[in-house]
Order: structure tokens, then sequence, then C-alpha cells
């Protein structure tokens, strides 16, 4: 009787990883792949591609994780001087008319 | 200016790309639910109204400059980028027609303005390939060997930020408006000019480059 084996052989992890990119980026249930039923390898890195990509949303999307500018309030005083000029600049373009 | 009421952040979605769940709606980052107030303010804004536009930005310079900075890992230049943002804005206001929602509207200039900027300074954003050869380090082997630690649970703020920022600035920018901001493949093929098979390749090697930074932090914190 032969036991499946926990690591499959880089060659068939190599062949695996290549697809990946797609894999992943077609939505396909990647646990239902041969290889990765397998492969404790593959399944970790799965496991842990899943993590990141849940992590990045739950933990940079939160309001409260948003940065604060480091001279909020100068940015907006910018902001407002900036666009005064522009309108100065406009309401001059449209007198000389 | 006035003081804005606090958006709402619209929930997360759980699900990830492996097919175990339904992909939910994505677009969570630049989709948020306009309050009353908001579409009074972008009414009165859109007609030349100062103190509307003041609020307008006090809604959204957080996220905007979240976005920025995410982007280009630089707080001055995420600070001039917002400001642009925000001119760029306040330009084009009058043409917001409500085909999506503001925030959608307003998110996408923002990654304009921070695309134009990066095109500027030289980094190729439209030939992604070009701008991150594959190190040894993104090759297949690295994925071989059994990892000692899962990452399931172990990932904090910080250290993800720091990652993240670390990426090279290709890998970064895919990372960013895919996994942060919700761009589907297509969006980020369209934004930056590459193929699809493109996005979801540097998007792959900038997870790939995460896991082993955030490994390589457990393993540190696991020794002390």
């Amino acid at each position: 009787m032969t036991q499946e084996s926990k690591h499959s052989d880089p060659q068939a992890c190599h062949d695996f990883q290549q697809q990946l990119p797609e894999l992943i980026g077609s939505g396909q249930p990647l646990g239902d792949h041969p290889h990765v039923k397998t492969c404790e390898t593959c399944q970790a890195l799965i496991r842990d591609l899943e993590t990141i990509a849940e992590a990045a949303r739950q933990l940079l999307l939160s309001d409260e994780n948003e940065p604060d500018s480091s001279s909020e309030d100068g940015l907006w005083e910018r902001i407002d001087s900036a666009i005064k000029a522009e309108e100065g600049t406009s309401t001059d373009g449209d007198r000389g008319e | 200016m006035p003081q804005p009421n606090p958006p709402d952040a619209t929930p997360v979605s759980a699900s990830v790309e492996t097919g175990k769940t339904t992909p939910a709606p994505r677009n969570t980052a630049r989709t948020l639910p306009a309050n009353p107030a908001e579409i009074e303010a972008l009414g009165r804004a859109q007609q030349g109204d100062h103190q509307a536009f003041a609020y307008l930005y006090s809604l959204h310079k957080r996220r905007i400059y979240s976005l920025c900075l995410r982007m280009v890992s630089n707080v001055a230049e995420a600070e001039d980028l917002t400001q642009e943002a925000f001119l760029q804005l306040h330009r084009k206001i009058a043409t917001f027609r409500g085909d999506s929602a503001f925030s959608t509207w307003l998110h996408r200039l923002a990654v304009n303005v921070v695309l134009m900027h990066l095109r500027k300074k030289g980094i190729p954003v439209s030939s992604l390939d070009e701008a991150m050869e594959p190190t040894q380090e993104d090759g297949p082997g690295k994925s071989f060997g059994a990892p000692d630690l899962s990452l399931t649970g172990s990932i904090d703020r910080l250290t993800l930020e720091k990652a993240v920022a670390d990426l090279p600035a290709g890998y970064r920018l895919v990372f960013i408006l895919h996994d942060v901001e919700g761009y589907e493949h297509n969006e980020i093929a369209a934004m930056l000019d590459c193929s699809i098979g493109n996005s979801k390749s540097q998007l792959h090697k900038a997870r790939l480059r995460l896991r082993e930074t955030l490994h390589s932090a457990a393993r540190l914190e696991a020794r002390s």
C-alpha cells in the first residue's frame, strides 16, 4: 500500500506554482486541485497568500487605520490658496476676453 | 471649515480569490455610502460653493491621502499628490454626473493623479516587468520548503504596512490597487497599460515577496 506523500516533488510544486497567478486570478477553487490535495507545502503557500490578501483588506482598509497627513491643516490651506489662485487667474482671463 | 460627519466604512469582504467562498463585491475602499449632507454638499460644490467643497475635502481627505501614501510610500509626495488630487477635483467637480458613487469617482481621479506622477518620475508603470526584474527570491524554489510558521492570525497592521512600503514600486502599485483598493485585474491593466496576465503575475509576486518578509518578521519575533 502506498501512502500519500505530504510533500510533492519540487518539480510538481514548480509546475503548480507556475500556474498559480492565473489560477488565483480566475477564482478557481484551489483546494480541489489534485496537486494541492496531496501537497502540504502548497497548501501552506495558498493559506499564506489568502491570509495576506485578507489582512491587506482588513488591516489597511479600516477607517481608524487611515494615516493622518502630518500637516493636515497646512494641506487644506495649500489647497485653498491654490484654488483661489486658479480662480483669480480664471477671472482675470475672463475679464481679458 | 465645517466639521465632517465621519463616513461609514463599507463592510470588508471576507472572501479571497481562492474559490473557497463566493467572491463578494469588491471596491470596498473606493465606494463609500454617501450621507445626505455629502450629497447636498456635492450639489453646492458643483455650483462653486467653497464651504461645500471644504466639507467634501474634510470627508475624503484621509482616504485620499492614505491612498497616495500607500502608492508612493513617501509622506511629502503623498501630501503633494493629495493636494493635486483635490485641485483636480475642484476643476472637474462640475463634470461629475453621478454615474458612479462620488467616492469611487474621486478615488479613480486620485489614482490617475498618482499614476501620472509616477510616470513623470520615470517609474515605468506601464511596463511592470521591466520595472521589476524577477530576483532569485521570486523564483518558485522559495516556496518549496515547508514553512516553519503559519501567517494565519499573526499579521499585525504595522508589520504589514512596513512590508508593503518596502515592496518594489511596481509590485506595491498592483498590490495596493488590487488587494487594498479593490480594483479588478482588467481595471488595473487598463490603468497601467499592461496585460491582465501581467497584472495577475505582478500581484502574485508581490504577495510572495510579502510572505517572505512577514515570515522573516515572525521568525524574528519568535526568537525574541
